[in-house]
């Protein structure tokens, strides 16, 4: 068999992963966030190198120190961020690098039939003097991926490559994939999507934590066994008591919905996404990589702009279009990413911490500093933030307790509404029961929190109820006793509502 | 066997902003010239246009450097004090013939640029701050090896002198020199490979990397450019004087920034060329002499309408931009 | 990064609160070395009057750099502080016959005015601050020939005006009060009011910001007029000490120096990190070097080239820290 990359690995983020890919097959890796996806490809494709194992194309052993050598070897990545250049034409960027010359010069007709010829030869209609910026995405990835080809390529890699796409186009992307095929590429294919791993590919490699779990073919395991075995759980319902939420509050205590979103939508993203907290209760929001969760909550904190939809605050219509005007309607929202969006870095913990609730804290213009380290002291010692002092620069903190000063910063605005997105993420054991308590402890004394969550468990045991989305749209609700990982796993993978329990109208 | 993707295929209405878009400089040159042929009597004389030309070739030569620099994404701020140094290199070189002379300079001022691209390229530090201490190093060079004094060329380096004063047929030398340089630079950036990965570093300098392109390298080449360029005309510039001034050049890299910038070459890098560039440098240069001509403007209003006239060029391409990513 | 927490304490709630800490140190033991050096080698370098001649002559610098850095904390930059200091100050020769406190206002009004319209454009129409300010450098200098009876100079014949550029309070120039108290002001600001802490979230992390309800339009928009306002002091005390309004000569090249200031003091270019201290000992450092050199007979152009280096080295050292 030809065409084999045959990978094994030792680095902290890949510990003894094996990976092979056979000419013309279709090998789909899966594995959640942080599971060593992007890691593998990255060593594959030459932008990384890795420490131990060893890799071979065709039976020949390769070493890629960089991008360019693995291109040369025809191991061409197609990122899901699409890396090309947006001002340039579809025939510039096909041709980057190795622009046809004639007498010394670039021959610009040779570069325009060359791309017509082979757009054409891989059924794509498109012009090859269109400015790229001007394609749309599913077109762009087009022409990434005819650059491999046009390069060469017998490995392609995609990542994500259907993340921003509509259906249509995803069949599009389908009828080259099996051109491709049918001349031999072996293709990795990237996705969270099953519905598309089922339709296009036929081996499936899932990777969990940077360990290699399993390779099978996609004929031979059905959709659930492939979630169980990503997530690292049975199909049985396993022990509870795996995190730190109590039997908690969740009743919801006042007739009216705290607050109460209706058909949300916002970019491709969002697509029609209704729910509804209420005072007290942590209502856990779930779904697979791109279902719209974090959307959602930007959606509701003004982060992003809403295109359609509504949202009530105790019964009450708000326009929402800033952050500004959330917190003025006292929500709040911890996002996902931390380092991103989250930690001013250079400042200490005092600023972060005090940071939007700096308006309260100011008396005649000035911060009023003796406030401001009593609310500081109060926090961290509530919260257990570990730092030297309160003056320490946050990025020096550990993940754990930047998350809890990020919380903290929040609750000194009093808000009504918490939304936390994925709030025990990269945070060591013990700080994670500190977060988790934390959450359940707030909700119990009259807070909303709308809880994103990747970890089942988190999921099951903090929220009263629980909202699944799927593709942008909320497909199913869990309530109390029908809460449980098997139940949001298939909710998640089918889309079917397993509810029962009451759906808010 | 084809897919149904939609072709890109503009309609007039769409073509026409494009043609504004990307050649609003030279629609503003047209009607600029067309004003003043109608009103002044002596503007759309050949000795005024040659004198409009020949006044801006220096600074032209200099704004072509730039337009390679910012096409990356980039900026030059020592080009102004590189000028200088040239000058002074070129006059003392000048005893060694008139082509040890250009070549003096020129290397001089191709060195300065090749610091600089190492420095941005290599040690990582941005290429504002970087070049803002070239100029001041650059400057402060020029100063020490002239003594704080103007150097006069030579009596004998007649040769030198016909760079800045002489004439090619109808043409100032200067003259010819400016439309050689821009026709060798358009060659260069729209038909050489080189030029080509000068427009994909200032587009995507991530995915450039990522698709294989040597981006220390390309850099390291736009900032020798732009040295060699701003190093020719300081040369041009010395001859033309009859002396090299270690002042000589102050302000000239803004001037060429807004050329470059009034031309429609985007600060952020990837779009636009020389030929922006050149239209850029004749808009401002008609400009100006049409103030001139008026008269009754003093030289005060113009700097007022040439800030003005930047600013709302700039407020207009960032509308423009916006309006074509919505649209 | 998130490491693991790290048991280096910066100390820093022991110095008071105006001294920012950490990135300021190495630009103060670079002073104090050069101070040192010149008292040891160089001939009349360690006397009082040159010392607050030293002083003097970097106050121009130092209130122009404070503004800078409010600017440059946000990312930003402002080239047209040079060109605002000339309007100032012709506004302020031109309307001195309707008296020394009315005059001042006007040209203080028109100064921040222009700072008010580099910011807004800037967070409105978005476009960089480098063009921006470039436009209103170019623009600024010419009205401010113009606002001067059409590029002629203006003498001033005001003995209460001179006060500004030419008086002493005690033995301290007036200039080099009124330098310090702005620094002072600004670094007070800086510390313990809120816009301190806008200003630096919006550079350093201006989405995180936006996120966590900070105004980061509005504290850019204050950030440019701080910084033209500031430019308009410079240019009134300037105009004072000369005895006239020189719209030609008045603030040229004084962006540079004041960006010199800042960086060498310790604050980034990228934004973020801002320390008023830092810039007034990069302005000390930056003076300190040019009246040596000039007392030690050194030519000018050699003072030039260590400045440069210094710039370079201080970003270098910025870098690294960064990595």
């Amino acid at each position: 068999m030809e065409g084999i990359v045959k990978r094994f690995a030792g680095v902290t983020a890949l510990d003894q992963v094996d990976f092979s890919l056979d000419t013309g097959e279709v090998h789909a890796l899966v594995g959640e966030n942080g599971a060593g996806k992007s890691t593998l490809v990255k060593i594959i494709t030459g932008a990384y190198f890795r420490d131990e194992g060893a890799m071979s194309v065709e039976g020949r052993p390769v070493n890629f120190a960089t991008p360019a050598a693995a291109q040369a070897e025809g191991v061409i990545a197609v990122h899901q961020e699409i890396h090309l250049l947006s001002y340039r034409t579809v025939a510039e960027n096909v041709f980057l690098g190795r622009e046809p010359r004639r007498w010394g010069l670039v021959d610009w007709t040779a570069m325009f039939d060359g791309a017509a010829a082979l757009l054409n030869d891989l059924g794509l209609d498109m012009d090859p003097r269109a400015t790229v910026g001007t394609l749309r995405t599913a077109q762009q990835q087009m022409v990434a991926i005819a650059r491999g080809v046009s390069l060469g390529a017998k490995v392609l890699v995609l990542d994500e490559p259907t993340s921003s796409l509509a259906e249509r186009e995803v069949t599009l992307l389908y009828g080259l994939i099996r051109k491709l095929k049918s001349r031999g590429t072996g293709i990795i294919y990237i996705s969270h999507r099953f519905d598309e791993l089922y339709a296009i590919c036929d081996r499936v490699t899932v990777l969990r934590d940077g360990k290699y779990v399993a390779t099978r073919r996609l004929a031979d395991v059905e959709r659930i066994d492939l979630i169980c075995l990503m997530l690292g759980k049975s199909r049985e319902a396993l022990a509870l008591g795996a995190t730190a939420f109590t039997a908690h509050a969740g009743e919801a205590s006042a007739t009216v919905p705290l607050v109460r979103a209706h058909a949300l939508q916002s970019g491709t993203r969002l697509r029609g996404v209704s729910l509804e907290i209420r005072e007290g209760e942590v209502v856990g929001l779930a779904g697979l990589l791109g279902s719209g969760r974090t959307e959602t909550a930007r959606a509701l904190f003004g982060a992003d702009p809403i295109d359609g939809g509504t949202i009530e605050v105790r019964g009450k219509h708000v326009e929402i279009r800033s952050p500004n005007d959330a917190i003025a309607a006292r929500i709040a929202f911890v996002p996902e990413d931390r380092k991103a969006e989250g930690i001013i870095p250079d400042l200490s913990v005092r600023e972060n911490l005090t940071l939007a609730a700096l308006p309260t804290l100011t008396k005649l213009g000035i911060v009023d500093r003796k406030q401001q380290q009593a609310v500081v002291e109060r926090f961290m010692m509530r919260f257990a933030i570990k730092a030297s002092n309160a003056d320490q620069k946050i990025r020096e903190l550990s993940g754990g307790n930047q998350q809890k000063v990020l919380l903290a910063r929040w609750l000194c605005t009093n808000p009504d509404f918490l939304i936390v997105d994925e709030p025990t993420r990269g945070i060591d054991i013990g700080a994670r029961g500190e977060i988790q308590a934390l959450i359940n402890e707030l909700a119990r004394q009259g807070l909303g929190v709308l809880m994103i969550s990747s970890d089942l468990e988190e999921l099951v045991e903090g929220s009263s109820r629980v909202r699944v989305l799927r593709d942008g749209r909320d497909v199913a609700e869990l309530s109390r006793e029908n809460i449980s990982q098997d139940a949001i796993i298939r909710a998640m993978a089918s889309g079917s509502a397993v509810a029962e329990g009451a759906q808010p109208e | 066997m084809s897919q149904a993707l939609p072709k890109t295929a503009p309609s007039f209405r769409e073509r026409g902003l494009a043609v504004l878009r990307h050649q609003g400089a030279l629609v503003a040159l047209v009607v600029a010239l067309a004003f003043g042929f109608a009103r002044y009597g002596a503007f759309l004389t050949s000795e005024n246009l040659l004198n409009i030309v020949r006044q801006n070739s220096m600074v032209g030569l200099v704004a072509l450097g730039m337009t390679f620099v910012i096409l990356t994404g980039g900026i030059d701020l020592s080009v102004g004090a590189v000028l200088a140094v040239a000058g002074v290199a070129a006059v003392y070189f000048a005893k060694f013939g008139t082509l040890a002379a250009i070549a003096a300079g020129v290397g001089v001022a191709a060195l300065i640029g090749l610091v600089n691209g190492l420095l941005i390229a290599k040690a990582r530090i941005q290429p504002f701050i970087t070049t803002l201490a070239m100029m001041i190093a650059a400057r402060g060079l020029a100063l020490a090896a002239t003594g704080e004094n103007s150097i006069p060329l030579a009596p004998g380096a007649s040769g030198l002198a016909w760079l800045g004063r002489g004439e090619i047929g109808p043409l100032p030398v200067p003259v010819v020199l400016l439309l050689l340089a821009f026709a060798t630079g358009w060659v260069v950036l729209r038909y050489t490979r080189f030029g080509r990965h000068v427009y994909a570093v200032g587009d995507n300098m991530d995915a450039a990397r990522l698709l294989g392109l040597k981006v220390d390298r390309v850099l390291v080449i736009t900032y020798v450019v732009s040295g060699a360029f701003a190093g020719l005309a300081g040369v041009v510039l010395t001859s033309r004087l009859g002396a090299a001034q270690p002042v000589a050049g102050t302000g000239w890299e803004l001037d060429a920034i807004a050329a470059v910038v009034v031309g429609g070459t985007v600060l952020t890098g990837g779009q636009g060329g020389a030929g922006l560039t050149l239209t850029g440098v004749l808009l401002l240069g008609v400009i100006l002499n049409l103030l001139n001509l008026e008269g009754t403007v003093s030289p005060w209003w113009q700097w007022v309408i040439r800030g003005a006239f930047l600013l709302a060029v700039v407020v207009v391409q960032g509308r423009m931009q916006r309006a074509a990513s919505n649209g | 990064m998130t490491g693991p927490s790290s048991a280096v304490s910066l100390g820093a709630s022991r110095i008071p609160g105006w001294l920012a800490p950490g990135s300021a140190s190495g630009a103060l033991i670079a002073l104090i070395v050069l101070v040192l050096l010149n008292s040891f080698f160089t001939p009349n370098f360690a006397t009082t009057s040159n010392f607050w001649n030293v002083l003097l002559q970097a106050s121009q610098v130092v209130l122009v750099a404070v503004g800078m850095t409010l600017v440059i904390a946000t990312g930003g930059i402002d080239l047209s502080v040079g060109s605002v200091m000339a309007i100032a100050g012709s506004v302020a020769a031109v309307q001195l016959g309707l008296g020394i406190v009315p005059a001042t206002a006007i040209a203080l009004a028109a100064a921040t005015l222009v700072g008010f319209v580099n910011g807004t454009l800037i967070t409105r129409d978005r476009i960089q601050p480098i063009v921006v300010t470039l436009a209103t450098l170019i623009a600024g200098r010419g009205l401010a020939q113009v606002i001067s009876n059409d590029g002629q100079l203006v003498p001033i014949n005001e003995p209460g005006f001179e006060i500004l550029g030419r008086g002493h309070i005690g033995p301290v120039p007036t200039p080099v009060v009124i330098a310090l108290l702005v620094a002072a002001a600004a670094a007070f600001a800086l510390r313990a009011m809120p816009f301190g802490r806008y200003l630096l979230s919006a550079g350093g992390n201006p989405a995180a910001a936006r996120l966590a309800g900070v105004p980061v339009r509005r504290t850019l928009i204050t950030a440019y007029t701080l910084s033209g306002l500031l430019a308009g002091v410079a240019g009134l005390i300037e105009v004072s000490r000369l005895g006239a309004s020189d719209a030609a000569k008045v603030g040229v090249n004084i962006e540079l120096d004041a960006i010199a200031a800042v960086v060498v003091g310790g604050t980034a270019l990228t934004g973020g990190r801002a320390t008023i201290f830092g810039t007034v000992v990069g302005a000390l450092i930056m003076q300190v070097i040019a009246t040596s050199f000039n007392m030690l007979l050194v030519p000018y152009a050699w003072s030039l080239a260590l400045k440069a280096g210094i710039i370079l080295f201080a970003v270098y050292l910025q870098r690294a820290k960064r990595v």
